[in-house]
Parts: structure tokens; sequence; C-alpha cells
């Protein structure tokens, strides 16, 4: 009797992939068109004014700058395509051999702030909403309040404050790691970048789940499922949460999107070998094809994100998933 | 006679309440206060009140719960030998859903949207053992399909109707002794409405379950219940045998209600109640209703008057019940038959109405005379908001030709010549959506002026300030904003928005469906008024038929984009010709015949 | 009325949290626009040791360079509450005006309006803001540009949400008969009953310029050294922050008490604005009062 899931999934998936397909395109355009902003002769504003001749003409021919703008663009997105980023104008190695680990280290960081951040803040919002308008509750929300309003940077170096320097010295400060070795070799270097993280989700997934339970818990059919005499639990977590879960599953989406650009600044404050990291000191080097490079695979992540929670939307959502019913 | 036994409470009470009080929250003001009343298995009693009465807080208390801001703070509620009131959480979940149960208002909202039906009957059972077969068997019970993939479908999938079946088939699933139903025909037509009715009454009668059927609609209480408690402001103000409530009415309120509502074979002429009822901040010392009593005396004033016998089985809160009052039979205003010469005021011809593909109107033709009143009629879908859309401009997708005074008249108010967009006038089936809740009542009014005439500002006030007598507001409202004014109020403020502009068709969309019956009688006095006094042409889009004879002259029958039948609504409604006039007269509750 | 003074109660308490944001915030606005006028000394001029900590005639201490941390504190909001202003009204004012015509207008201009929107906020916003400022380089104008553009797109799916709850109101309609202008429609009658979801976007929407303004300081694509700048100061101190914890902590713990203390006051406002709506579109006589839920709302 599922024979219409697969058709919805399917339809579905397909049209938010197309949709992102579209929007990577806008944003590869959009990054290529920043850089063809670089103020008067873009070789020498990567090389700066000591260049010499020699040395501007060679990076003209490397960016391919004296082609038209079109051109360019074609030939860079051709190579994104077939997987090749470019080559770093630092140091002269691919961008995807520069880049690969440095994704590998983010994707890290955020399963590990999925993992143990998320279900905390949905866990704290389904209590908050069970307690609303009490002290407990109250109390939540401030904090929740508070944190979404400080800056990411405000929280990492509170808590490097907190945990690493003036107060206790439990941590490293930062979370460098010698080359070759692995991240997961120094769990403890993780902790902050991650807390940092969850913190930072935290007000966003918590505040929604609070105001979606709330309504839920308002709404007829929970009334009608108190008159039926249900058990608290079974109310709350059968008929309660499949009914509040939708707009939360969308909230953490967004807020993993958001994340995109919060890691930025979080993994420069620890310096932690990631993606975010790796931008700014691209942007520092003006590494053109490094930079094109991240920004376009962290839009690639915030697509794939939303379409994942547009999935996981619609399957916990039958309103969304089912058709009329007819009699067979 | 029969009637009568029947409703006589038995020895062991399945349902007895006595003396319940219902606070709002940490105020000591009763919501709700001396409800006492008790019911026998397979009694089903009609709890009757208007909007704000506290029937459905009372229904609420039935199963030891009431709605936030609310506290049951007094009484009893015994359901067989427990009093509900008086029970842990623990028992009290043991109790609701087993021993008494919920038929919700509208089970669009009140079904889980997140789980299969099969898996929310199951639920009902309360933990019974129970084989595929037994729910289907339920199914069965209501009428609904009884298949498998019934209980694997979602809410959303069933219709409106099933959906209350479902609802019903819940109640009863665990063979209660006693339900409590919530208005649970308000959303369905006529014919849907009769068949749940015939459903609720067959499964109380096999079961031998005791119900309490919340409701303000007299006719239903008519058609289904044993016994009519009538409600006003908190307290039962009558409570009888229904034939003999309804029949013989004795609290003033309830003889006032029951001129107020329509019916096919009661009185044209409605009269409405006065005034409206008080808040439960701002109740009088002595009785609620006597501000809008005609029959009050000085000792009125005194105290709250108790429930007293006033015949067997028939008890009446009213100090003057011994006066009996003949029936005011008002003579029936026989509808001016229009035979008026001229070329119509409004003419439409082939009309066809379309949303995105769909074909809403199939070929509508249409005249309406000067100084006329024509009622359309049909059940819900059958296009006759959408006529009434495409007359005032509101739709535009259309096709076919319109003509008001000779004029086309084009798709569209914006496309319209000024003159006709002030003729027309359109007014709103919902007042509290009808009014910006930003402005004040005498900027809402004075705005349509604005945009046709330009007016000094003094010009306008006394302009506003005579249609607002012409609605019997008080000039006061000008200055108040909508959310000061009841719905009644607000209904006629929206009415004095349209007569300022002088208008010559008003186009009444379903305007008095979102009163209570008392407020929607005074409504239509207003309109009848207009139009006899300002000539005034009227189209009143409704699905009440009843209701029909005491706004129109004239009646359009609709039905799935068609009009099937049109007259004079005397002989549309003495001989009908339209196979869908005769189910709608037919499925129409009547009350008096009960 | 209880409900109605418990309804007050409520208010008065979340009101309570408001005002003490509204409080902390106003202090330190104040502070950084009367700071520069009162430093006791130069914010560029060296005062003593680098790191030297606090005492000595340094209220909270040097900082890297040895400049006096307090005097640079007190000069250092005043740029980023300007910027912050500025990006504000823009991003505001632009995504009120779209999302208001999209909402009312609806057809091909909404379609259009959100696409746009769809595409906009496809995009890590911040990385957008980053790569332009890093290109073109770090100039006010530009920061509160791309700030701006950050927020028009949020702001105006507020906007247009709202306006869409109103744009098929009876009342509208009504107007619509009468023959009223789309221009007058979209003032008269929708304006102001979506003003209270725009001054709280407002609120929102000034907190995190201050943040991201701040942010992008702190990662050197703000202002430029040697100004006096929280953010900068934040990322010059890091090093010492043993040494002078003040020179870090001073410019952080005012950055997140303007930031909170905003926040819980634009939350109050919220609170309150939807209670007097839910009071004025009361859908019946006697409804019974919404809970005041707290807004949720993402950046």
């Amino acid at each position: 009797m599922d024979w219409y899931k697969d058709s919805v999934y399917a339809r579905l998936v397909v049209r938010r992939a197309i949709l992102g397909v579209l929007t990577l395109f806008l944003v590869s355009l959009v990054v290529f068109s920043a850089t063809q902003l670089l103020p008067g002769d873009t070789a020498r504003a990567v090389l700066g004014r000591s260049a010499t001749p020699e040395r501007l003409e060679a990076l003209r021919a490397q960016l391919h700058l004296d082609d038209p703008a079109i051109l360019q663009f074609a030939r860079w997105a051709g190579g994104l395509l077939s997987g090749d980023p470019g080559i770093s104008l630092v140091n002269g190695k691919p961008v995807a051999e520069l880049i690969g680990p440095r994704i590998s280290n983010s994707l890290v960081l955020l399963g590990l702030v999925g993992l143990f951040g998320i279900p905390p803040s949905i866990l704290l919002g389904i209590y908050a909403a069970l307690r609303r308008g009490r002290r407990s509750d109250s109390s939540v929300s401030v904090v929740a309040l508070a944190l979404a309003a400080a800056p990411e940077f405000v929280i990492a170096i509170g808590l490097i404050l907190l945990f690493s320097t003036v107060v206790f010295q439990w941590l490293p400060p930062v979370s460098m790691i010698r080359p070759g070795m692995s991240i997961l070799d120094r769990p403890d270097i993780l902790v902050l970048p991650v807390l940092t993280l969850s913190l930072v989700c935290f007000p966003y997934i918590f505040r929604m789940m609070r105001a979606s339970m709330i309504e839920v818990l308002e709404s007829d059919y929970m009334e009608m499922a108190k008159l039926k005499g249900l058990s608290p639990a079974r109310l709350v977590f059968l008929h309660g949460l499949p009914n509040a879960i939708a707009p939360t599953v969308q909230v953490i989406a967004l807020t993993f999107a958001y994340l995109a650009g919060g890691v930025v600044v979080v993994e420069y404050v620890f310096a932690f070998p990631g993606i975010g990291q790796g931008l700014i000191n691209a942007i520092a080097t003006r590494d053109i094809p490094t930079i094109q490079c991240i920004v376009l695979a962290l839009a690639g992540f915030y697509v794939a994100v939303n379409i994942l929670a547009d999935v996981i939307v619609v399957s916990v959502t039958p309103r969304l998933r089912a058709r009329a019913w007819q009699k067979p | 006679m029969k009637e009568i036994l029947r409703a006589v409470p038995q020895p062991h009470a399945s349902v007895s309440v006595a003396d319940l009080r219902v606070d709002l929250n940490g105020a000591g003001i009763p919501i709700v206060d001396e409800v006492s009343f008790e019911l026998a298995a397979g009694e089903i009693l009609g709890l009757v009140g208007e909007s704000g009465s506290g029937k459905t807080t009372v229904g609420m208390a039935l199963l030891g719960h009431s709605r936030s801001g609310l506290r049951i703070t007094g009484g009893s509620v015994c359901i067989g030998d427990k009093d509900v009131l008086r029970l842990s959480e623990r028992e009290l979940r043991a109790v609701r859903g087993k021993s008494i149960t919920y038929v919700p208002q509208d089970p669009g909202t009140a079904l889980n949207p997140a789980l299969r039906i099969g898996t929310q009957l199951r639920e009902s059972l309360k933990g019974q053992p129970a084989t595929e077969a037994d729910v289907l068997q339920l199914l069965s019970d209501v009428k609904l399909p009884t298949v498998p993939a019934f209980l694997a479908a979602f809410p959303h999938q069933v219709s409106g109707g099933q959906q209350q079946r479902v609802a019903i088939a819940m109640a009863f699933a665990s063979r209660p002794a006693a339900v409590v139903l919530d208005e649970p025909t308000t959303g369905l037509d006529v014919t849907t409405q009769s068949h749940v009715l015939d459903t609720i009454r067959r499964l109380c009668a096999k079961h031998g379950v005791a119900a309490v059927y919340v409701t303000h609609d007299l006719a239903v209480v008519a058609t289904l219940a044993n016994r009519v408690a009538v409600m006003y402001s908190g307290r039962i103000v009558e409570i009888g045998p229904t034939s003999v409530v309804l029949t013989e009415p004795t609290h003033p309120y309830t003889r006032a209600l029951i001129r107020a509502v329509p019916d096919l074979d009661g009185p044209i002429l409605l009269q409405g109640i006065p005034g409206q009822a008080p808040a439960p901040t701002s109740r009088p010392k002595g009785c609620a209703f006597l501000p809008r009593c005609p029959m009050s005396i000085p000792a009125c004033m005194a105290a709250p008057p108790s429930l007293a016998r006033v015949a067997p089985y028939h008890d009446v809160r009213c100090i003057r019940s011994d006066v009996r009052v003949q029936a005011a039979v008002t003579a029936g205003r026989e509808s001016a038959s229009v035979e008026r010469i001229g070329p119509p005021l409004l003419e439409i011809k082939a009309l066809r109405a379309f949303h995105g593909s769909a074909e809403i109107l199939k070929g509508i033709d249409l005249a309406l005379a000067h100084g006329c009143s024509m009622a359309l009629v049909g059940e819900s879908g059958s296009g006759k908001t959408t006529l009434a859309r495409c007359i005032s401009g509101l739709h535009k997708k259309i096709d076919g030709l319109m003509y008001y005074d000779g004029q086309i008249l084009a798709a569209g108010s914006r496309n319209r010549a000024v003159e006709s967009r002030r003729q027309i006038q359109y007014i709103f089936q919902n007042p509290y959506a009808s009014l910006n809740p930003r402005r004040s009542i005498g900027e809402a009014i004075a705005a349509p002026l604005r945009e046709f005439e330009s007016v000094s500002n003094e010009e306008l006030r006394r302009r506003v300030g005579e249609v607002l007598d012409q609605v019997a507001l008080s000039r006061r409202a000008a200055q108040q904003y909508p959310h000061h004014l009841s719905g009644g109020q607000r209904q006629r403020a929206a009415i004095a928005r349209a007569l300022i502009v002088n208008p010559t068709l008003l186009v009444c969309d379903e305007v008095t469906s979102a009163l209570d019956v008392s407020i929607q009688a005074v409504i239509v006095e207003l309109l009848d008024r207009l139009q006899q006094e300002r000539g005034i042409s009227m189209l009143f889009v409704t699905h009440n038929l009843p209701l029909i004879r005491s706004v129109a002259q004239q009646v359009a029958v609709m039905q799935s984009g068609r009009i099937v039948e049109l007259g004079a609504v005397k002989d549309v409604l003495s001989r009908p010709k339209a196979a869908e006039t005769t189910r709608l007269i037919q499925d129409a509750p009547h009350f008096r015949q009960a | 009325m209880a409900t109605t003074s418990f309804r007050k109660a409520k208010r008065l308490l979340s009101l309570g949290i408001g005002t003490v944001g509204l409080v902390l915030a106003l202090g330190v606005i104040l502070l950084a626009i009367v700071g520069p006028f009162v430093a006791p000394h130069s914010p560029l001029d060296f005062a003593g040791a680098p790191y030297q900590p606090a005492g000595d005639g340094l209220l909270l201490g040097a900082d890297s360079l040895g400049r006096d941390v307090f005097s640079r504190l007190l000069a250092g909001g005043s740029g980023i509450l300007a910027l912050a202003a500025v990006a504000t009204i823009m991003g505001v004012l632009a995504g009120a005006i779209m999302g208001v015509a999209a909402g009312y207008l609806k057809g091909a201009f909404d379609e259009l309006v959100m696409r746009v929107l769809d595409v906009a906020m496809a995009f890590p916003q911040t990385i957008l803001a980053l790569l332009f400022v890093s290109i073109v380089g770090p100039a006010p104008w530009l920061i509160a540009l791309m700030v701006g553009v950050i927020h028009a797109p949020q702001v105006a799916r507020v906007a247009r949400s709202a306006s869409l709850k109103v744009a098929d109101a009876d009342f509208v309609l009504f107007a619509e008969t009468t023959g009223a202008s789309s221009w007058k429609i979209m003032t008269r009658e929708i304006l102001p009953n979506i003003f209270d979801p725009l001054l709280v976007e407002l609120g929102l929407r000034f907190t995190y310029s201050i943040a991201l303004i701040a942010g992008l300081s702190f990662l050197g694509f703000g202002q430029q050294p040697p100004t006096p700048d929280w953010g900068l100061m934040i990322n010059e101190n890091r090093i010492g922050m043993a040494q002078n914890p003040w020179a870090v902590l001073a410019p952080i713990a005012l950055i997140a008490v303007l930031t909170i203390g905003m926040n819980l006051f634009t939350d109050a406002v919220s609170r309150l604005t939807r209670a007097r709506s839910a009071e004025l579109n009361e859908a019946e006589p006697q409804s019974q009062a919404l809970d005041l839920s707290s807004a949720g709302s993402a950046r």
C-alpha cells in the first residue's frame, strides 16, 4: 500500500535536486563574478605591488586572465565538474588535495555537534514546553535568548577563558595538530569547538521545539487524546512529538546550514584544521582558486542539508505524503 | 405522553451531575454555576445555549476536564458510582475513554494528523484485546467502509463526514456508560448531519449509552434529544422533556430563543433578542437575563433565581414562571410578490466562473428586480458564494455577461466604473475578519465614502453618525475598535460601512452564520427594515433554508455550479420542483414537529 | 477578567526581564557614544608595557602594544554601532518593502521575489559577506551593505508571511471592492497589521548586525589596526589572555551585554505585541487567552 510513497519521495528529491543544482550554478556565478571584482589588475592584486612583470605574466597565463570572462567561467566550472578545482596560487598544489582533509575534519566536527548538541536541545525544548510558564521554563528560555544573541566568537572565547586559560586549564585553547596526524587522535582538541557550535545551535533548535510542542499541546487533538485517558508518555511521545518534530527538523537543517558560516569563525578561533580556517587562510593569501572552491563546497553542504531536511519533513508529515483515501 | 415517560430519570442514573461549578482561574468568578441534572442509560440530553453560555465547559467538566484558564471548583459528576471530580490523575485516566467518552466539535482538528485511523481507533479500546475484525466491526457500527485500507489511512485522507464517524466510533468503542458530544455536526452539510444524527441515536439506543449533546441548534435537539437543558450565562435556566420545553417554553429566554429560530413551519418574521448576554465578570446581581427580559419586575433584581419545578420533570429558573404568557403568534407577513415592470437591476447571462482549471459556475442565468431580495441557497460547494463574489467583483476568472442597471458589469471591481462599485456593496460572512483590527469603527465606515466622494471631515462625521443610527449602534462606537464590539455589533458596523455610500444592491454572504440565533434574528430584522425603508435590493447567500423565508421574496437553489430552481420563496418551498430542493427541505431539521 | 490580570502579571514579568535587557543595552550604547570624549588616554598612545595587568593608573591594564585597554574600550564601540544601525535600517526597509509587496500583489511578482529569496537564502550568507569584503577590502560602506543584504531576505520572508495572513482578509477584499489602490491597501490596511512583527525584526536584526560586524572585525575584515574596535581588540590581545585577561574579557563582555540585552528586550517586545495582537484579533468575545510563547526566530 506504500506504492505512492516512493513516487512522492522521488519527485521531491528530483525537484529539490534540480533547484539545488540551479542554486549552486547561481552561487558559482556570484563567486566567480566576485573574484572579477578585484580592483585593478587581478594578478597585481594577488601578488602585490612588488611583483615582477614575469611573475605577473605567469599568473595571468595560469588564471587565463586575458581570456573573456565567460570563457574563464566555463573553464573553471568545467574543471569543478570534472573534479579539478584548479591549482592553489600559494603553493602550487592542487586545491582538491589541500582542502580534502579539511573538509573531512569539518564534517567530523559537525557530525559531533549533531550527535552531542542536537538531542539535548530537542529534549530541553520538549521539557520547557511541558513546564511552560513555570520558572524552569523561563530560565532555560532566557539562557537560550542570551546564547542566540551572543556572537559565536564571544561564546568561543568565553569558553576558552573559562576552560583553557583564566579560570581552569583543563582543555587546550587551540585545536592544532601536527601534519599527518588525524584530529581523531586528539579527542581533547575537539571538545571546545564542539561545545561552542552546540551552544550556537542550541537556542534555535530549543526554541522551535518548545514553540511547536506548545502549539501541539494546545491543539484539539491533544485535548482529545487527553480525554481518551491516555498515559502522559503516550500523549507526549506518540501523539505530540510526531506533529511537533517537523518544524524542528527544518530548523535543525537551517541551523546546520548556518553553521557552514559559523564554522569559519569557530575554526578560526580554535585554529581548527577545517575548511573554515582554510577559507580565512586563503582569503589572507588571496588564493583565489581555493577561495572559490571552499565557498562552493560550503554552498553545496548548505543545499544538501536543506534537501535532506525536506525529505525528513515529508517522511514525518503524513499530510504531505499521502493522497486522499479511495475505496479500493 | 410516551415521550415524557421515556424522559423520566431512572432510579439508577448513569450520569448524575450536582451543583457543578467552574471558575475562571484564580478569580473566583464562576463561568458555570449550579448545574445539576441526571441521565439514565440510553437517554440523550440536549444541552442548548448560545456562545458563552458555558455549555461546552459543562460538557468538558463531565470528563473532569477544564480548558486552560478555567478550573472546576465545586459539585460532583458521578458516572455510575464514581465521582469523576474526586479521582486521582491515574483513576481519572482509567475512567476517561472507558466509562465516559467525548466526541469533538471539529474532527478535522481533533483527530491526530500524524496517526493512522486504525491506531487511533485501537487506542479507544483502552487495552481490550481486539482483533482486526473487532476494529472493523467498529467501522461498520458507524457505516464506514470496513476494509483494512481505511484503517491504514490518515485522517486528512477521508472526508469531513467520515472523520466525524471515526470520532463517533472512537467514542462508542469502549462501550462507555456516557458520552459527551460537543456540537459534532457543526461543520457538516444538512444531509450528512442528518445521517450522523441517525447514527448517534442508533448507537445510544443499541448500547444503552447516556449522552449529553452540546449544541446551539434547537432543531438538532428536537430531532435527537429526549430531554433538553437550556443554558444562559453559565446556568441552566430551563430543563425538561424536549417536547414540553420546545412547545411550551416557560423561561422568557427559552421563549425568545424559539421565536428567533427560523423554521420552515414557524412564523416568517423572526424576533431577535435585543442586547447580549452578560460576560461572566459583569453579570447583574439578580437574574442574568434581566437586562433583556420583557417580563422583568423589580424582584428579579434581588437575587439570582433558583431552579423551580413547574411541572413533573420540568424545572425553570425564573421567579415569574407562574405567569402564563400566550405564545405570541405573530402574523406571518406574506412576502410581497415582486412583479415589477421595467428592466431588472441585475441581470446575469450564461455566467461561468473558474478556480484554476476547475469550473465552479457552469452557466448561471439570473435576473434581480429593483427593490427585490433574492436568496441564494445550496450546500457548501454549490457555488453560491462564488456567484456572489462574481457579482461584487471579487472573483475575476469568469466568462459570460453581467449587466447592472443596463450597463455591462466587468469582471473584477478594479475594472468597473466608480458608480457600479459604489452601488454594489458586499457584506462578509465573518464580522470578526471583515473589519481591520487596527482601525477604529469610524475610520472603517468612512473609508469607502472617501473612496467615492471628497467630503469634509465634518460631513464625514455626520454621515458616519447617521449610518450608525440606522444600524442601531451607539455613535460612541465610531471611536471604538473592532475588538471592543460583540459579533452582532461588528456585523452591524459592517452593514453601516456598506450603507454609507447609498448602495442599490447589498450582497450578503452568509452574514448571520457566524452569529448566535438571537443575534441572527436581530440582523435579519435590520436587513428587512433597510429593504423596506430604503428600497435596497439584496442578494442573500445562505445554507440555511428555513432562514430564506424571513429574508427574501425570491430564491435561487444552487447545486454544483448551476441554478436548479428559481422562483418565489413560498412557491419553491411549498411546491419544490427540483430534487435538490426537495432534499434540502427534507433534511433541514424542523423543530416544531417534535 | 481573571485571565486578564493573570495575563498582565505575566506580561509585566516578561517586561521585567525585557527592561533589564533594555537598560543593559542602553548602558553599553551610551558608553560607546560618550566613551571617546571621556577616555583618560588616547586610544592610540602607548601608556604602559605590553599586557601590563590592571592597576597602576590603567584601570584595565594595557594591550599587546601597551595601549590603555580602558581608553580603547571607550573608543571602540561607536564604529560598530553606527555600521550596525545603518545596515539594520537598510536591510529591514528593503526586506519590508519586498515582503509586503510580494505578500499582497502575489502572482508573478511574488514568484520572482520568492525565487530570489530562495537563492539568497540557499547561500551561506556570512561567507558571502566574507567573500566580498575580502576581495573589495574592508570598506565601511561595503560592510554595512553586505550586512544589510544578509538581513533583507530574512526580513522579507517575515514581512511576506505576515502580509499573506492579512492579504486575503475580508477587510482587504472589502477595500478592493471599493476600488482602493494597491498602494492605499498596502499602507492603510496591511502595514498597520504587520507593524508589530516588523518592529520585532528591527530589534532582532540590530542584534545580529552587531554580532556580524563585530565578528568581521574579529576576523580582521572590519576596522583595521590601529583603530580601536571591540572585535579587533579581542583578536589582537588573544595571545596575552593569561597576562592581562581584561584586554579580551572587557570587549567580549561589552559585546555580550549589548547583544544579549538587546535580544532580551526584543523578545519582551515581541511577547507584548503578540499578546496585544491576540486581543485585537480575538475571534470570539469569550475566547481564552493565547499562550504567550516566545518568538521562535532564526537568524
